[in-house]
């Protein structure tokens, strides 16, 4: 657990202090170095290492992690492409017209916009960072960051299937998942203040052709948003492998801390958004209300999300937003479900 | 980390889950379907690190080699985790979850929406693991009694040391995989070892426990023989997905 928390903290630091001190102790021209011997040094320890990790519980964990890395990867690579693509190849004046000129009015036609956008939630963070690159108000690019995740098709077509009896529960997941998203996006224009989305310094490939700034781009967001996946994946495989699933059956008694212990979970396991809906069927001992929280929280706010979020934009842009998203996702998901479930 | 290493970070992670795509090793960690996305983002990942490395080389060649080397060009030590699954992938490759998660994991047995009557030709009907447990439960045995049923799962014994047959559904990786369980009664072999795959022969018995760890229902097989198999190609199961 050391690991995972220092980790994003740390690298979060680093950003928002600029490119300065980015190389830390070891100058530039090393690093093709340390990773030949670090390659080198895996090999030749790989019988010890092995060993080490032949207990059980070792093993589960590895097998998760890797799991969650190779499963995110490509919704990483698909949303890196359409993220450089925006960033080199569709003008700023495009998002100007394509977007009503009031934010206010611009928030809900992001959100719904999130639809189009197939894939889970690692697609969605590079793809929000371009767009405030490319000059859309940060209020729509977060409604977007918030919505594309949980209401495209696939998802809601993986949540139908996955509640073959409780077809509401796809309208519910809709409904509940845009209006946050919309409100998130209302409550920034209100509240939010530039400084605190900071986004790393990136080098700008001006006047150097379109082939240098699309792979460029490509190059840094999976190098970056990767690495912070890697975090993501190491807390959610840490948490699988080590909380013990009995403490739920005690939590669904209660209809408040079923709801909170759900939307915890959420958090917690960082499930991919194709994913989630088959997990909260299995939920069965919750009551539909508690597992419409889960399916509401997990695509928004997760902690391979805020790692990644917190490398995109800033950490302390993420250490406010996650919260705000994390209270609005639960009361909505509950008001929603009082009405709809 | 400077372009150049993260050119070789890049190739080496394309080339893992070209490596892991083109074999059935991604069957270990995701469902089969992810195959085509899996092998179209290693391809894109090795395209990247050969931009990266050729503009790096053209650069080098144009510029000055230290011109304005040094600051903006590298990225957060956050990136060096990335080799952290590349390790795990190329040199470890950890096997699919086993007995333990198993253990530690409640039953996710699931009602279907019907039972359709089961072929009737034939001695012995082979049946999928979790079809035989939700029949069991859910439809009482009724398609079940009198028939000779053969199943294909992996060990995994509980504290007591009771063996069960058990078989990981996934819907998307194996972060979500949850047990199927169903008892061994009968004509056990003496000594079964966790994680070794079975083929077990036996008849519906309508004797029921309650998995410990969800009060999930598990239903038993009365086994009349069992035979160690190969693991199968796909050691989950998928068909939640269809």
């Amino acid at each position: 657990m050391a690991i995972t928390k220092s980790a994003p903290s740390r690298a979060a630091h680093t950003d928002a202090s600029g490119d300065g001190d980015e190389g830390g102790p070891q100058p530039d021209s090393k690093s093709p170095l340390v990773l030949t011997l670090l390659l080198v040094m895996a090999v030749l320890l790989q019988g010890p290492v092995r060993r080490a990790l032949g207990a059980p519980v070792m093993q589960s964990w590895m097998t998760v992690f890797v799991a969650v890395v190779v499963q995110a990867l490509p919704f990483l690579v698909l949303g890196v492409l359409l993220s450089a693509a925006i960033a080199v190849f569709v003008p700023p004046s495009f998002f100007a017209r394509a977007l009503p000129g009031r934010p206010a009015l611009a928030v809900p036609v992001a959100s719904a916009a999130g639809a189009v956008l197939p894939g889970c939630e690692c697609a969605s963070v590079p793809v929000a960072g371009a767009l405030v690159r490319r000059g859309v108000t940060p209020a729509a690019a977060l409604a977007f960051l918030l919505s594309a995740p949980a209401i495209n098709p696939i998802v809601l077509t993986a949540t139908a299937v996955a509640f073959p009896r409780n077809p509401e529960m796809v309208l519910a997941r809709l409904v509940a998942s845009l209006l946050v998203a919309c409100a998130m996006g209302w409550l920034w224009l209100r509240l939010g203040r530039a400084d605190w989305l900071r986004p790393p310094a990136r080098t700008s490939y001006e006047g150097q052709g379109k082939g240098v700034a699309f792979w460029g781009s490509v190059r840094h967001d999976v190098m970056h948003a990767g690495g912070f996946l890697v975090v993501g994946a190491m807390a959610a495989a840490t948490l699988k492998a080590v909380v013990p699933s009995g403490w739920l059956r005690t939590a669904a008694d209660n209809p408040a801390v079923s709801v909170l212990a759900l939307a915890i979970l959420a958090v917690l396991l960082s499930i991919c958004s194709e994913a989630d809906a088959f997990v909260a069927a299995s939920l069965s001992q919750f009551s539909l209300t508690a597992r419409l929280t889960f399916l509401v929280v997990g695509p928004m706010i997760d902690l391979k999300l805020f790692a990644m979020q917190a490398g995109t934009f800033g950490r302390g842009f993420a250490l406010r937003f996650a919260p705000a998203t994390f209270a609005l996702a639960v009361g909505v998901s509950v008001l929603t479900g009082a009405v709809l479930l | 980390m400077n372009r150049q290493a993260q050119s070789a970070v890049l190739f080496l992670l394309g080339a893992a889950l070209l490596h892991a795509g083109l074999t059935d090793l991604y069957l270990r960690y995701v469902k089969a379907g992810l195959r085509p996305m899996l092998l179209a983002s290693g391809a894109v990942l090795i395209a990247a690190a050969l931009a990266t490395a050729w503009y790096e080389w053209r650069r080098g060649r144009v510029d000055h080699p230290d011109d304005d080397h040094g600051h903006a060009h590298r990225e957060p030590r956050v990136s060096w985790l990335l080799v952290l699954p590349l390790f795990a992938l190329i040199l470890v490759a950890p096997p699919a979850l086993g007995s333990y998660s198993a253990m530690h994991t409640g039953t996710a047995l699931q009602q279907s929406y019907g039972y359709p009557a089961l072929p009737a030709a034939g001695r012995t009907l082979r049946l999928s693991l979790a079809d035989y447990a939700s029949r069991a439960v859910y439809d009482h045995g009724r398609s079940l009694r009198g028939r000779q049923i053969r199943i294909t799962g992996f060990v995994a014994l509980d504290r007591s040391g009771a063996p069960y047959l058990v078989r990981m559904a996934l819907n998307c990786c194996a972060a979500d995989a949850q047990p199927v369980k169903i008892g061994l009664t009968g004509r056990i072999p003496p000594v079964l070892q966790p994680d070794t795959w079975l083929e077990v022969t036996g008849t519906y018995t309508p004797r029921q426990t309650k998995d410990p760890v969800n009060h999930g229902p598990i239903p038993f097989l009365k086994v009349t023989r069992a035979a160690p198999v190969h693991a199968p190609h796909d050691p989950y199961d998928e068909t939640w997905n269809t």
